[in-house]
């Protein structure tokens, strides 16, 4: 990283710090802040969100290990969460992620080369009534089956 | 980075006898305000509302006991992280009713004499929040939240906070401790978050449909809300049904209707089994069908999950223990390890690999976990593994081979 780049997320973070408050219950609101716009929260950034804290750094890493919305190594621009939860299930998801995994060349828990897409599972999104359902970032997509979710996911830049 | 797909969401057309009947934004709050504290509060008792997450916790004693707590400052949090698998009342309430939610918040902080009101949301429902943000400027422009309402010396207001993925962090204690910018690990209890919550201050931490009734039991009276439901559970609950049946949904329907009542309005044939309260619930068969809803009887946070005979309940099993083990904080040893143990029972199940003996050891264990565990997840988890062991130990056990989950076992 260089310093200039280390210098600008600094001065991110601080920003994050200012809009939330420099106080250990702002932590989550300047992660999730970090996260939607890095896709991912670097040692940098997490020794610099400690730093502006006052806490140990440890601390933000335990924090971001226990939330599964929250990354310490690097993922794709998009991240695709794919509801692995009972309803989902039972609509089918089995097909959807065959037809993802085919079409992406890659495993679910993987990052395509291009660096566009993560594929994860997650648990119950609360779209029971219109599985399979996914999360694409922070928006969700229902009803799929296997040649819509496909469609959906060649369209994400 | 985001696509220009619309959400989808279904806006039905809703009806009900408490939460869905008639209610003009704002009426509640108006009326409230002229009201004394304690007035509140009786109406409450009398209504005899319990909390809707599923614990059934009487809301008007939780106030009460907030109300009661000597600080300068207290709060009062709307528990949204609606993670229980099967649930999605709270997302119908919130961009639906979202008029009702946040009354309710402004009322409660004026009864239990809170300042601050906290909504959070589940990391899932981040869509939802640039309209809910709208909605509460809309709010502080018409004086229903902000300082001074309505030009009475209440000052309340209200923010969103997210989560970021953590089934556990439904749990009242755990969700302070994110909120305090922590691990979601709950808490010891006590003390409770009525005395020692966010911040250490007084805490009243609320379902969103608990909240969601209030504005009605202040406009129509304790009394009205009771007459609904059943002696031990009054007013009326949200299913959220969702499995096999030709209309999931959200419905409203006072406590006491039977599991077969449910079954027909939503169309479901040929049902095998219904799970009753989500993963954590317990797995009914056909034969207690005729049971009624409401706390005495069988307990629920509203989720109702519908299995056909098509389905596999050893693979449903398989599913709900996966789903523990992944969102098991891992703070105490009974739910760390307790699932784990329950999911290779399961696992040695399926490949016909195991002995009577260990299963009814496994049953033992999910036993201990219940009295042992730390916080709900895990002294509600076993209660899956052992009502499907129980109640469909036939299709497990005597009969070779199982139908199959749409083929194959789940993953």
């Amino acid at each position: 990283m260089l310093v200039i780049e280390k210098n600008a997320l600094s001065e991110e973070i601080e920003g994050y710090v200012i809009k939330y408050g420099k106080d250990r219950s702002s932590l989550l609101p300047v992660l999730q802040a970090i996260q939607r716009k890095h896709s991912y929260i670097s040692d940098f950034a997490q020794q610099e969100v400690a730093r502006f804290l006052d806490i140990h750094p440890v601390e933000v890493f335990s924090v971001i290990s226990f939330y599964s919305f929250l990354h310490s190594i690097p993922t794709g621009r998009n991240i695709v969460r794919l509801c692995q939860t009972i309803t989902c299930d039972m609509a089918n998801k089995s097909k959807v992620v065959q037809a993802i995994e085919r079409e992406l060349g890659i495993k679910f828990g993987e990052t395509t080369k291009d660096n566009r897409i993560t594929l994860e599972h997650t648990n119950c999104v609360g779209m029971c009534d219109q599985g399979p359902a996914m999360m694409i970032n922070d928006r969700v997509y229902t009803k799929l089956d296997p040649e819509k979710a496909v469609n959906i996911l060649n369209e994400i830049k | 980075m985001k696509t220009q797909a619309k959400i989808n969401i279904i806006k039905t057309e809703r009806t009900g006898p408490v939460i869905f009947s008639d209610y003009k934004r704002g009426e509640g709050i108006k009326k409230a305000l002229k009201q004394k504290k304690e007035d509140i509060l009786f109406e409450l008792k009398d209504s005899g509302l319990k909390g809707r997450g599923g614990a059934g916790f009487p809301t008007s004693t939780k106030w009460m006991l907030t109300a009661a707590a000597k600080a300068e400052k207290k709060y009062l949090v709307c528990n949204a992280d609606e993670g229980e698998p099967g649930t999605f009342k709270d997302r119908v309430l919130l961009m639906e009713y979202p008029q009702l939610v946040f009354d309710g918040m402004v009322i409660g902080g004026y009864t239990i004499g809170a300042q601050i009101g906290i909504v959070y949301l589940r990391a899932e429902y981040e869509y939802m929040l640039e309209e809910l943000e709208n909605y509460l400027s809309n709010m502080r422009e018409d004086n229903l939240l902000g300082h001074k309402i309505l030009g009475t010396d209440f000052s309340f207001d209200i923010s969103i906070r997210l989560g970021s993925g953590a089934y556990v962090c439904g749990e009242e204690t755990a969700l302070i401790e994110s909120l305090e910018g922590n691990r979601g690990e709950p808490r010891n209890r006590p003390p409770y978050p009525v005395n020692t919550g966010y911040m250490g201050y007084p805490t009243a931490v609320n379902n969103v449909e608990t909240l969601s009734a209030v504005p009605h039991i202040v406009m129509k009276s304790g009394n009205w809300f009771e007459k609904f439901g059943t002696d031990r559970s009054t007013g009326s609950k949200l299913f959220s049904v969702s499995g096999d049946c030709e209309k999931p949904g959200v419905y409203e329907l006072p406590w006491g209707t039977t599991v077969n009542e449910l079954l027909d309005i939503v169309i479901a044939q040929n049902t095998k089994a219904v799970q009753i309260g989500g993963a954590s619930g317990i797995c009914i068969p056909k034969s207690q069908f005729d049971h009624k809803f409401g706390y005495e009887y069988i307990p629920t946070g509203g989720s109702v999950i519908i299995f056909n005979e098509s389905r596999s309940m050893l693979n449903v099993l398989k599913n709900f223990l996966e789903f523990f083990v992944e969102e098991s904080c891992g703070q105490c040893t009974p739910c760390r390890i307790g699932n784990v143990k329950l999911l290779e029972g399961i696992n040695m199940i399926e490949r016909g690999d195991f002995t009577f003996q260990y299963i009814n050891t496994l049953k033992e264990l999910g036993k201990t976990m219940q009295l042992a565990s730390k916080c709900g997840l895990g002294q509600s988890s076993p209660n899956a593994f052992i009502s499907i062991l129980e109640n469909f130990k036939e299709e497990i056990f005597h009969t070779t081979g199982n139908n199959g989950f749409n083929g194959k076992a789940s993953k």
